[in-house]
C-alpha cells in the first residue's frame, strides 16, 4: 500500500508529480482489494489529459473508519483494463463515467453505456407474461429536475428500476477551467442550487489549499453555521416532503413554513435565501454580529421547538409509520457495495460523516456525532434526517458561542503550480469532492466534482427492487438526490 | 387527532396578507438602483468585477437578466453608483427591460385584453426544467407553501402540460432538455404563455457560452414574461405572474 498510494489529508494540497504511478493491473487489482478486504470506498474514479496528451486515471480512496485517504495514478497508453465492476460495484458509473469522457473501454464490464448522453443508450428490458414497462420523464408531474425512470414491472411488483440522467447538463467542469475566479465561485455555487454552501465550500477549500493559505477561525464558524443551516432547512423540507407522499397535510405544511424559518436565516446572514455570496476563497464575505448571533440564537431556540413538536407528531402516527417502515430497504451490505454516503448511507447503518471521518474547517475544532439507524428503509431515512435536524441545530447553538474576534476572511488569490487537491466536505445530501490539479503556469487544468448524488443513485434502483411501483414517489423523497449535481 | 389539531390551532393562519407588506432583512439584494451619474472617469471597477458580463459602461448599464444578484460589483464600487434596493417587483415583458440605465423599471404590463379575459382569473401553469440548479425549482416549490400561497390568486401549478395555459421555464436549456421543452410546449393548447424564471432561463446565467446550453428560454421560445434573480425570491415571482394578469 505505501509505495503505490500517496496518503493525503482532505483539502490540502501536494505536488502532483508526488502521486504514485503504478502499472495500470495492478492499479485496478490494489482499487478492488482496497475496497473490498479493508473498509475501503472509492471516493473518486477520474481521468485526465497529461501535458504529452497521454492519459492518466487517477483514484482517490477512503477509509472511513480509520480516517484515511490515498490516492494513486496510472497512465493508459492505449492498454486495456479488466473492469473493476464485476468486483466492486461502485466502480461502476465511475467506469462509464470514463467511457463517456475518454472512450476508456475496461474488459469485461457488465454493460458499458453513456452516463450523461443520449446518443448510444440501451435500456434494459423485460420480457414475459403480463410483463411490462413504466416509463417516467424526464418531464416529471411536479415542480422537480428533469430524469428518466424506466420501471420493468409485473401488476404493481417493480422487479427493476432503471434510471437514466444527463438531461441537466451544462458542463460545470469544463466551464471551471475557462472562467474567471470571480466566476468559479458563481458556478460551484450552482452546481446543485440547494447544495449552494456544500459545494462553494468545497470549492473554496480547494483554491485556499492550493494557495496554502489559512482561514481565520471566524470565517471558519460563518462557514460551519451557513452548512448546518443548509443542512437542517433541507432536511426540514425533506421530512415535509416525505408528508405531502403519505398524504399528511398539516404536518407537511408545518414543515413547509419551517424550512423558510432556517432558508430566512441564511437570508439574513448574506441577503439570499440559499446563501449564495456568503463564501468565498480564504473566508466569509458576510459577518455575523453580535446582533445577528443573538436573533439567531432566539430564531434556533425556536425552531428547536418545533422541529421536535412537528417531528414527535409525525413519528408518533400510525398510519405514517406504516408507510414508511420496510418501504424501500436498502440493507447494509447493499449499501456496501453501492459505495453510497451521506443520510442514505446512514439510514443503512453505515457510519460515513465527511465532518467526522475527514473532519475540516471548523468540525476540526468542535465533534459533531453522527447518526445512525439500521433498518435501510424510508423510515430509517427519515429518521436519520430527523436526528441530524437536532444535532445540527445543537451545533449551530453552540457555534454561536464561539465566534472569535477576529477577521472574516484574509485574501487568497495566487495558487501554487503543478499541483492538486482533494477537498471533501460534508453536504446534506453526504460527500461532496471536488479534485482540483494546477499546471506549470498556475492555471486549473482538470476540475473535479463529485456530488453526493453520484455515489447515491443506484441506492433508490436498488431499494425499489420487487417493491411495488407505487412506492417510488415515497422512496425517490427518501433519498430526494440531485440530478443538476449528477449531471453537472 | 386531537393533536393534530392542537397543533393546527397554534399554527392558525400563516398566510402573508396581500397586497404583501413584508419587511426584508438589511442585507437581502432585491432590485439594484444604477446611477450612472456617479461613475468616475474610465472607471470600470464593477465591470472588472462582475463574473457574469452583466455591466457595461459608458453609459453604466446593467442587465438585471443576466444579473445573479451578487455583491462584487457593489463592493468594487467607490462612488456608489450600484446599489441594492429591497425591491421585490422586477419582472418585465420584453428582455430589452431588463437593461437598467438608471431609469425606472418598466415592470411587466398585463396580458392582451383577449388573453387575460382568458386567463385572468384561472391560469394553469406547467414548469420545465431545463438545466436549472434547482433553486429555481425549490422557490417555485415555495411560492405555494402556506406562506406565499399563490393558489389562492387562482394561479396554479399543474403536472400536465395539456392542463396548462403556458409553461414556465427554468434553467439555461441543456442540449439534453431542448427536445423535451420543445414537446411539452407543443403539447399545452393554445393560446399559450411562457414564463422565463431566473438569470439561467433569461440569459443562461453563469452557464451562458457553455457548448451544453441554449443560453436561456427565449432562444427557442416566445417569452412572454421575464422574473430575474438567482433564484427570484417568491414574491418575485408571484408579482410577476399578477402583473401578468392585470392583477397588481
Amino acid at each position: 500500500m505505501k509505495k503505490d498510494f500517496l496518503m493525503i489529508r482532505n483539502s490540502a494540497a501536494y505536488l502532483t508529480e508526488a502521486v504514485p504511478v503504478i502499472e495500470l493491473e495492478a492499479f485496478r487489482n490494489k482499487i478492488a482489494e482496497f475496497c473490498n478486504k479493508a473498509d475501503g470506498r472509492i471516493v473518486a474514479l477520474l481521468g485526465k489529459k497529461e501535458n504529452n496528451e497521454s492519459l492518466r486515471i487517477f483514484t482517490v480512496l477512503g477509509s472511513d473508519s480509520k480516517g484515511e485517504l490515498y490516492i494513486s495514478s496510472a497512465i493508459l497508453s492505449g492498454a486495456e483494463y479488466s473492469s473493476l465492476t464485476p468486483d466492486l460495484p461502485q466502480a461502476n458509473l465511475f467506469e462509464r463515467e470514463l467511457y463517456e469522457e475518454f472512450g476508456i473501454i475496461p474488459k469485461n464490464h457488465p454493460w458499458l453505456k453513456p452516463v450523461r448522453n443520449s446518443a448510444g443508450y440501451e435500456f434494459y428490458s423485460l420480457a414475459g407474461d403480463s410483463v411490462h414497462e413504466v416509463a417516467v420523464g424526464p418531464v416529471h408531474a411536479g415542480v422537480i429536475e428533469p430524469g428518466h425512470f424506466r420501471f420493468n414491472c409485473h401488476g404493481e411488483k417493480v422487479f427493476n428500476l432503471e434510471i437514466r440522467l444527463g438531461y441537466q447538463r451544462r458542463g460545470v467542469e469544463e466551464l471551471m477551467l475557462k472562467s474567471k475566479p470571480s466566476l468559479r465561485l458563481v458556478l460551484a455555487e450552482s452546481i446543485a442550487g440547494d447544495t449552494v454552501i456544500g459545494h462553494a465550500l468545497a470549492y473554496c477549500h480547494a483554491i485556499e489549499a492550493l494557495a496554502d493559505r489559512q482561514v481565520p477561525q471566524r470565517g471558519r464558524v460563518i462557514r460551519a453555521l451557513a452548512l448546518e443551516l443548509e443542512r437542517v432547512a433541507n432536511h426540514v423540507g425533506d421530512l415535509g416532503a416525505l408528508s405531502n407522499d403519505v398524504g399528511f397535510l398539516p404536518v407537511a405544511s408545518y414543515f413547509g413554513r419551517l424550512k423558510a424559518e432556517f432558508s430566512n436565516m441564511l437570508l439574513a446572514l448574506n441577503g439570499n435565501r440559499y446563501g449564495r455570496g456568503l463564501l468565498k476563497p480564504g473566508g466569509a464575505a458576510f459577518d455575523l454580529d453580535n446582533e445577528l448571533v443573538k436573533n439567531f440564537k432566539i430564531r434556533i431556540e425556536r425552531g428547536m421547538k418545533e422541529a421536535d413538536e412537528i417531528t414527535d407528531l409525525l413519528f408518533s402516527t400510525p398510519s405514517v409509520l406504516a408507510r414508511f417502515e420496510k418501504t424501500g430497504v436498502v440493507k447494509t451490505e447493499e449499501a456496501r457495495k453501492l459505495g453510497l454516503v451521506g443520510p442514505s448511507a446512514r439510514a443503512s447503518g453505515l457510519q460515513r460523516d465527511v465532518r467526522c471521518d475527514y473532519p475540516f474547517g471548523m468540525y476540526r475544532f468542535k465533534k459533531i456525532i453522527p447518526v445512525k439507524a439500521a433498518t435501510g428503509d424510508v423510515f430509517a431515512r427519515a429518521r436519520v434526517r430527523a436526528l441530524e435536524i437536532k444535532r445540527s441545530l445543537t451545533f449551530i447553538d453552540e457555534a454561536l458561542e464561539m465566534v472569535p474576534r477576529e477577521k472574516i476572511s484574509i485574501s487568497c488569490e495566487e495558487i501554487k503550480p503543478s499541483s492538486f487537491s482533494v477537498c471533501m466536505t460534508e453536504g446534506w445530501r453526504g460527500e461532496i469532492a471536488h479534485i482540483a490539479f494546477t499546471n506549470e503556469r498556475s492555471e486549473l487544468s482538470r476540475y473535479k466534482i463529485i456530488d453526493p448524488s453520484f455515489h447515491n443513485w443506484p441506492g433508490l434502483e436498488i431499494a425499489l427492487k420487487n417493491g411495488a411501483i407505487s412506492d417510488f414517489p415515497l422512496c425517490n423523497k427518501s433519498f430526494n438526490l440531485s440530478y443538476a449535481g449528477f449531471d453537472l | 387527532m386531537l393533536k393534530i389539531l392542537k397543533i393546527r390551532l397554534k399554527q392558525g393562519n400563516c398566510t402573508i396578507p396581500y397586497p404583501f407588506k413584508v419587511k426584508l432583512p438589511e442585507r437581502f439584494r432585491g432590485l439594484p438602483r444604477v446611477y450612472p451619474e456617479r461613475c468616475g472617469d474610465d472607471c470600470k471597477l464593477c465591470a472588472d468585477a462582475c463574473p457574469i458580463n452583466a455591466i457595461s459602461l459608458n453609459p453604466l448599464t446593467l442587465d438585471i437578466g443576466r444579473c445573479i444578484f451578487c455583491e462584487n460589483c457593489v463592493s468594487a464600487c467607490p462612488n456608489k453608483a450600484i446599489e441594492y434596493s429591497d425591491g421585490i417587483k422586477m419582472s418585465v415583458r420584453n428582455r430589452s427591460d431588463l437593461l437598467l440605465r438608471g431609469q425606472e423599471l418598466k415592470l411587466a404590463e398585463a396580458l392582451e385584453k383577449k388573453m387575460k379575459k382568458l386567463l385572468g382569473r384561472s391560469l394553469k401553469l406547467r414548469v420545465v426544467t431545463a438545466g436549472s440548479c434547482n433553486g429555481c425549482e425549490m422557490e417555485l416549490n415555495a411560492v405555494n407553501n402556506i406562506q406565499f400561497d399563490l393558489s389562492r390568486f387562482g394561479v396554479q401549478i399543474v403536472a400536465s402540460p395539456r392542463h396548462a395555459d403556458g409553461v414556465i421555464v427554468t434553467g439555461p436549456v441543456t442540449n439534453n432538455m431542448k427536445l423535451a421543452l420543445e414537446k411539452t410546449f407543443a403539447a399545452v393548447p393554445e393560446p399559450k404563455i411562457v414564463i422565463a424564471v431566473g438569470a439561467c432561463a433569461i440569459n443562461g446565467g453563469p452557464f451562458e457560452g457553455s457548448p451544453h446550453v441554449h443560453n436561456g428560454a427565449d432562444k427557442l421560445l416566445p417569452v412572454d414574461l421575464y422574473i430575474p434573480g438567482c433564484p427570484p425570491h417568491p414574491l418575485t415571482i408571484i408579482d410577476g405572474i399578477l402583473r401578468l394578469l392585470g392583477r397588481e
